[in-house]
């Protein structure tokens, strides 16, 4: 799985030997956690054991897990239960020793757009203990209505096609939609109108907020040959080139890639329903099959962890399995510009 | 005797002929002659591809796509004149071209999938 990192480290001026030995307890399933320029570890399973001061010092953190693609109405060999395999991921995000403040989802919430499977999915995922969940449409979330019934069932609130941002202890959230009036031979697309209302919604934002913004199809070139990508992205961006810190979560392509390019961290997330193959190394784009044993080594959540006070951020993918080797990182920077000071040789 | 060799020859021969033109009858329904275009064509949508990417036919030809993806696909028209609904595995849609023209379309679920239709 290509899951390293594919940022420039040298750059961004991380202590490599630290960052390395900390990649290689990846597999179980370890935190990794950037403060006052030192790489301090967490193990999952040590976070129910931390000290009184330990989790005092978390407190007012903000922790939230981003889930994908769960594509319910999906029948084929790739996985014919994606609601069994949705319902793996909720147990893995309920036993989290601290509940999430609350989910997003990236969209592909279900496969055809039917009332039966918004549904489906609507009663599933109200096992997951989380005070709120927060979605953006996929392009199967909106065939055949232009995205009428997503949005009357989770767009309540939201501009244009289903565009909003919201605020949690401190960061700036914004969903965006890319898959709506798509052209012949394009990608993704956002439309002038959502542009202009990024530009406004961030304008009298304050440079050091962090900002995380959620879409479905990859804000940046994953991969065009297979539509991985957004046309009008770099207008988005530019928007928010003032901010230190700024992270793009996407869902579409069904596993993990990441990419770090200034202030900007781009990350996917694995799908809750089928995985789909790395690019160019299938024909096409469309649902894998797997043996029945590595399904859920493909499948999987991300958690994500801010650390107010350091400003760092801590993205931790964890496939269904649990077992696997394929957890993946990212350290953020912090406020640009401490950087040089907190960061050792 | 030898009339009744003359009429079963004779009754076999029509019984022939009758087959053949039974035959004949039959295979102009599924393979069309060489001088006659087919008013019916199929269009295969398969791993993100419309097969084939480019087709020439004649003016009232009815084309019929058929999606064997496992993942849904629409037809759609740039120039507004046709347009599915999303296509299900084994899912349908027709329409016949009257007009000559060229015709590009392009599924609007993965945009990047684009053919064309000549209707000369």
């Amino acid at each position: 799985m290509g899951n390293f990192i594919k940022d420039n480290l040298n750059n961004d001026g991380v202590d490599r030997r630290g960052f390395l030995k900390c990649m290689a307890w990846a597999g179980t399933g370890t935190l990794c956690v950037l403060q006052g320029g030192v790489l301090k570890s967490f193990a999952m399973s040590d976070i129910a054991a931390m000290t009184k001061q330990d989790k005092a010092a978390m407190k007012g953190e903000l922790s939230f897990v981003q889930i994908s693609d769960s594509h319910i109405g999906f029948d084929k060999a790739a996985n014919p239960d994606v609601t069994a395999t949705l319902r793996e991921a909720i147990a893995k995000i309920n036993a989290l020793p601290q509940a999430p403040e609350f989910v997003l989802h990236t969209g592909d919430l279900t496969h055809l757009s039917k009332a039966s499977e918004f549904d489906t999915l609507d009663q599933t995922l109200k096992a997951m203990r989380t005070d709120k969940i927060f979605y953006v449409p996929g392009e199967h979330d909106v065939l055949n209505d232009n995205g009428q019934q997503y949005r009357e069932r989770f767009g309540k609130g939201s501009k244009g096609d289903g565009w909003y941002s919201f605020d949690q202890k401190g960061v700036h959230f914004i969903g965006l939609v890319n898959v709506m009036n798509l052209k012949a031979g394009g990608l993704g697309t956002l439309g002038h109108d959502q542009l202009e209302w990024i530009e406004d919604d961030v304008k009298h934002l304050k440079p050091s907020t962090p900002i995380v913004v959620f879409a479905h199809i990859p804000l940046w070139a994953a991969y065009p040959e297979w539509g991985w990508g957004t046309d009008d992205s770099a207008q988005a961006l530019a928007y928010l080139k003032k901010f230190g810190s700024v992270s793009v979560l996407n869902g579409h392509i069904h596993q993990v890639m990441q990419k770090v390019e200034g202030n900007v961290t781009f990350h996917t997330a694995m799908s809750t329903a089928f995985p789909q193959p790395q690019p160019g190394t299938a024909p096409s784009p469309g649902p894998m099959k797997v043996p029945a044993e590595k399904l859920r080594s493909l499948l999987g959540v991300t958690n994500v962890d801010f650390l107010r006070g350091k400003r760092t951020l801590a993205i931790v993918d964890s496939p269904l399995d649990g077992a696997s080797t394929t957890s993946s990182y990212h350290l953020s920077r912090p406020e640009s510009e401490s950087e040089s000071s907190l960061y050792g040789g | 005797m030898m009339k009744g060799i003359l009429s079963r020859t004779v009754l076999s021969a029509a019984l022939l002929g009758t087959l053949g033109w039974a035959a004949e009858i039959h295979a102009k329904n599924v393979t069309p002659a060489a001088d006659e275009k087919p008013s019916a064509i199929e269009i295969k949508i398969d791993n993100f591809s419309f097969m084939p990417q480019d087709t020439t036919v004649a003016a009232g030809t009815t084309i019929t796509w058929v999606n064997r993806d496992d993942v849904p696909h629409t037809v759609v028209s740039t120039n507004g004149k046709f347009k599915s609904k999303a296509l299900d595995t084994d899912d349908k849609f027709a329409f016949t071209f009257s007009e000559p023209g060229t015709y590009e379309y392009f599924c609007s679920v993965h945009p990047k999938m684009t053919a064309k239709v000549i209707v000369k």
